[in-house]
């Protein structure tokens, strides 16, 4: 999942502080499950904003609302009225939802982050998250025991672990593995180690975001779609 | 002669080949690379010129490799993977070729964001490259130099020819992979190898067994790292917090006795320590030229380039030898 994480209170003040009328629009898919921004995230900042505009004696319309999902148009569609009475939407979805929300309203009404997306995560415990993907677009986990080293490891190694591993840990910090480490160790488990003894070549980065923005697109699937929609314009039931 | 640089003709001749270390200082001024360039020429067959190391700016490694080749020193110019990726890399490459650098180590780079351990500020916020690793920083230099194509494929109408190298931690974790790491990077096309500092030689020779057994020191030349111990403390440190690093507990005690000769004398304590850490090192040079496989060794006198002389002299690889180029 997207793992998020709410912005300090006082930066997102500054961005809603010249504002009239703002609605704080959560989304309930991943980042409610990290606690940054579902309804009840963007319930609470709605009624701790309110209650900084009181202090300062600003004139200032707070709500809150939650979808679904802030990364599919039909989510959107039963809100999209509401949302148009607004003159500042502070959106509590990860980085995709503000960009899709944004693109949407096309430059009539801004759209703000209240968090900060932070990465591809799991939750091994409650109220714990680690970053364990990268969507580097060229997935070598096969190669690697199921241990991604492009994020995994502090300088995205391919060919084992540097100098600076030390008793399994990373230069970088004592609290973070050595991904390397446990990648050797995994390895050893599988009795495949010999596969890490191949010189891996330089990467082809262009599948990661060096190359440009990515999108995927999945031709028989649109091609339905589009065959769909000129079915249902003939038989008049189009929208 | 792949690269020609006196360094691979030492090695190539069978002597005993002798590394040092010259770290740029911070600043615009060349008088400090040009003062120890000063030091250790004479008593090492090549000094590495270190690339920014700690990840706190300096003056770049093949601006002071230059200056240190123009002082008669033959440098090693390093380059670490943190900063630059493959067309920066190469460009760099074929710069330090034209300049007439003929020896490069690859390495990883300590990671941005403990400049200096923190002791400086360094810059924890920057963001680094790796586009490649060590092993593929080797093998784009070794393509550059025996096939004259750049890693994309382009022709090079001029090759620049290294004498590649690569640094080896033989006592890192996970250790029982530390061979295989090495024999990736002689794989890739590693001409030397430079360790990482040893102190514990009974737990580097195990490790050179290992090496020596997938038939690594026949295809390379392993230079074993000494690192110049200064004080007890230094030694603590390097024990305690230095990746791959553990010092034997009998070379501490000898650190702390040396110390303690001293009395309250703060000037004497530094003298008899730095006495007694130029004998470990002669020491373990000795200890190290006796293993088999071992083609040289790495002396790092960090910021403390007098020692080299005494510690070269002291374990009988002085002069050094003069070979005449091809």
């Amino acid at each position: 999942m997207i793992v998020g994480k709410q912005k300090p209170f006082d930066e997102i003040w500054d961005m809603v502080k010249g504002f009239k009328k703002v609605l704080v629009y959560g989304c309930n898919t991943c980042v409610a499950i990290c606690h940054a921004g579902g309804s009840k995230e963007a319930e609470l900042l709605a009624s701790m904003l309110r209650m900084r505009a009181k202090q300062e004696g600003l004139d200032l319309l707070i709500d809150s609302a939650g979808i679904e999902r802030h990364c599919e148009p039909e989510f959107f569609e039963p809100l999209d009225e509401k949302v148009k009475t607004y003159d500042l939407i502070l959106s509590t979805a990860c980085g995709v939802g503000v960009n899709f929300l944004a693109d949407r309203l096309a430059g009539a009404i801004p759209v703000y982050p209240g968090i900060n997306t932070s990465f591809y995560g799991a939750v091994p415990e409650a109220g714990f998250f680690v970053e364990l993907c990268g969507g580097c677009g060229n997935c070598i986990l096969h190669l690697t025991g199921g241990i991604c080293p492009i994020v995994r490891c502090s300088k995205s190694l391919m060919n084992g672990p540097c100098g600076g591993t030390d008793k399994g840990k990373c230069e970088v910090s004592s609290e973070t593995d050595c991904a390397w480490f446990l990648i050797v160790e995994r390895m050893k488990k599988l009795g495949t180690l010999e596969k890490l003894f191949e010189v891996q070549p330089p990467r082809d980065w262009s599948t990661a975001t060096h190359g440009g923005p990515r999108r995927i697109s999945l031709e028989h699937i649109r091609a339905y779609e589009a065959e769909e929609e000129k079915k249902a314009t003939l038989t008049g039931e189009g929208k | 002669m792949k690269s020609g640089s006196n360094l691979e003709r030492v090695i190539a001749s069978g002597k005993m080949a002798v590394t040092a270390e010259l770290g740029p200082p911070m600043s615009a001024d060349p008088h400090e690379v040009i003062h120890k360039a000063g030091q250790l020429k004479g008593f090492c067959d090549a000094a590495n010129i270190t690339d920014c190391q700690t990840a706190v700016v300096r003056i770049s490694s093949i601006a002071a490799a230059f200056i240190a080749q123009r002082e008669g020193l033959e440098p090693v110019m390093q380059m670490t993977c943190r900063d630059r990726n493959r067309i920066a890399m190469q460009a760099d490459l074929l710069g330090a070729a034209a300049l007439g650098l003929k020896n490069c180590l690859c390495i990883a780079g300590d990671h941005q964001k403990f400049g200096a351990s923190g002791k400086l500020k360094g810059h924890p916020g920057a963001k680094n490259v790796y586009d490649v690793d060590t092993c593929q920083l080797v093998g784009i230099m070794k393509k550059m130099r025996d096939e004259g194509l750049q890693q994309g494929g382009d022709k090079l109408e001029v090759a620049p020819k290294f004498f590649i190298g690569a640094s080896w931690t033989p006592m890192g974790d996970p250790m029982d992979f530390r061979p295989y790491n090495l024999k990736k990077k002689v794989d890739a096309g590693a001409d030397f190898i430079q360790t990482q500092g040893i102190y514990d030689m009974e737990l580097f020779k195990s490790q050179m067994e290992k090496a020596r057994n997938l038939g690594l020191h026949e295809r390379t030349a392993i230079l074993a790292g000494i690192i110049v111990p200064k004080s007890a403390m230094m030694l603590k440190y390097m024990d305690s917090s230095v990746a791959g690093v553990t010092v034997p507990k009998e070379l501490i005690d000898r650190m702390n006795k040396a110390k303690a000769a001293a009395g309250d004398d703060k000037k004497k304590m530094r003298e008899l320590q730095e006495q007694e850490g130029i004998k470990i090192a002669v020491e373990l040079v000795q200890q190290a030229l006796e293993i088999p496989g071992i083609k040289g060794v790495h002396i790092q006198a960090i910021e403390w380039e007098s020692a080299m002389e005494p510690i070269v002299k002291a374990a009988g690889l002085y002069p050094r030898p003069v070979l005449p180029a091809e």
